[in-house]
């Protein structure tokens, strides 16, 4: 796993300006970016995703170019083959669990039936212990079982890199210990690379081995997790 | 009851039928399609296109009636044209059609608007992450999430195409049997002194719009709980 980038754009609204300004490069497979919130953290994540269009710069993956500005390169997000955990996971509201996983299978114009299976979604569904809830909406089912359901729906597309935002901020604090592990034997015993970013030190600790700090819209440091105390340092006043 | 006062009834009854659902087939069609637009575009002319498509809720239907037989009356700007094509909008029904239709878009537009604009974009950007195309996620994410409030703002534009008077009487006229709908036909019953015929009429008027208030009205807050 290779990843390569560079990013740079302007937010300006009238009463606030805010330049983002990222680059790196990761041969990890665990890749962590830490910060506190309003960094730019997101911004990034949605940028690798091709969610936000960056103003300049270059991204690439495992040596495929997903956007370079030079170029004029821009993959579209469909194209990208890059999962993305939202914060709140969205799920879609109006389709059951089953459904929702089976999302990304279904092509054209229509939602996958609610009494369809695909042996596809169903290796993922019992895989994450969904079995039970299939026929449920997002809105019958608890945290936990959202943050899978949301896993589940994205590797089923067999994306090249999972994105995670902030992926354990919706859950209370007992739910989250457990997530946590939960998500790092996932890492340990899938073939995907991920990334993810977090602004809580045990995150980082639990899920990355390439650690960068993300203050400012910039890069400010990286280095392997243990060897990166300045991570665990207070977040100056100004911010 | 007498033959002819039945006959009195049906045959309004089902001409403001005919034309109010072609209004809203129409409606349906056009005002969620630029609603959509509208709700997407990224423009300070949003705000103008939107007033200049909502006059018809604010001007008198006589006005609008007025501005439509100006652009498709016979010696219109668009009606000359028309008529070349054999196409005839003055006294038809099919005129009584884009009377209510343009009467009751406004109705489609904004709460269509309102529900494309309730969808929260981030399941759309998640739908697109994980592979699908725009039209895709236009039929599979925010339609079915805008879907109520469309429903509800199409039931209203059903029961104002229904009741259109004024622009109706202005583009259509009153001919009995062709152009002649229920409030057309009460306001003539009225006129002649017939009240049997006028009561009726208002009756299954008042009824007809009650019954698609109360459906609209189940359908608005339902979608409030599915969008929040």
């Amino acid at each position: 796993m290779s990843m390569h980038v560079t990013v740079r754009k302007d937010l300006g609204t009238d009463d606030r300006r805010f330049a983002l300004d990222i680059s790196f490069v990761s041969e990890s497979r665990r890749i962590a970016l830490f910060g506190p919130s309003g960094a730019g953290k997101s911004l990034t994540l949605r940028a690798i995703a091709g969610l936000l269009r960056p103003d300049s710069g270059r991204i690439v993956l495992n040596g495929r170019t997903l956007f370079d500005s030079e170029a004029g390169i821009d993959v579209r997000p469909q194209e990208r083959r890059v999962a993305y955990l939202f914060q709140d996971y969205a799920l879609f509201p109006h389709l059951t669990v089953a459904q929702n996983i089976a999302f990304g299978l279904a092509r054209g114009w229509r939602n996958p039936g609610r009494k369809a299976s695909h042996p596809e979604a169903q290796r993922w569904i019992d895989a994450f212990g969904l079995g039970a809830i299939t026929g449920n909406y997002p809105g019958e089912i608890s945290g936990g079982q959202k943050q899978r359901t949301a896993l589940a729906r994205a590797l089923v597309a067999q994306p090249d890199i999972v994105l995670l935002d902030e992926p354990f901020s919706a859950l209370d604090p007992a739910l989250r210990v457990r997530m946590r592990n939960e998500l790092r034997a996932l890492q340990a015993s899938l073939d995907v690379p991920m990334l993810v970013i977090s602004h809580d030190p045990e995150d980082v600790e639990a899920l990355g081995d390439h650690v960068l700090e993300v203050r400012d819209g910039r890069i400010h440091g990286g280095g392997p997790v243990k060897g990166h105390p300045q991570i665990y340092a207070p977040v100056p006043a100004h911010e | 009851m007498p033959m002819n006062s039945l006959q009195a009834v049906w045959v309004p009854l089902a001409l403001s039928l005919k034309v109010a659902g072609w209004a809203t087939l129409i409606n349906a069609v056009l005002g969620v399609a630029v609603a959509y637009a509208l709700s997407r575009w990224r423009s300070g002319a949003r705000d103008l296109v939107d007033a200049i498509l909502t006059l018809p809720l604010v001007l008198p239907p006589t006005v609008m009636g007025y501005y439509l037989l100006v652009l498709v009356g016979r010696r219109g700007v668009l009606g000359a044209w028309l008529g070349q094509l054999g196409i005839e909008l003055v006294f038809t029904w099919q005129g009584a059609v884009l009377a209510s239709t343009i009467v009751a878009f406004p109705l489609v537009l904004k709460s269509a608007r309102a529900a494309f604009e309730g969808v929260n974009s981030q399941y759309e950007d998640a739908a697109r992450v994980l592979g699908t195309p725009e039209a895709g996620i236009f039929f599979r994410i925010t339609l079915p999430l805008a879907a109520r409030g469309i429903i509800a703002g199409v039931l209203l534009a059903f029961a104002r195409a229904l009741g259109e008077f004024g622009a109706t009487l202005m583009v259509a006229g009153n001919l009995p049997g062709r152009t002649q709908t229920l409030s057309v036909a009460i306001y003539e019953a009225v006129q002649a002194g017939d009240d049997n015929t006028a009561n009726l009429l208002v009756l299954v008027t008042s009824v007809t719009c009650v019954v698609l208030l109360v459906a609209a009205g189940r359908l608005v807050p339902a979608a409030r709980k599915t969008l929040g």
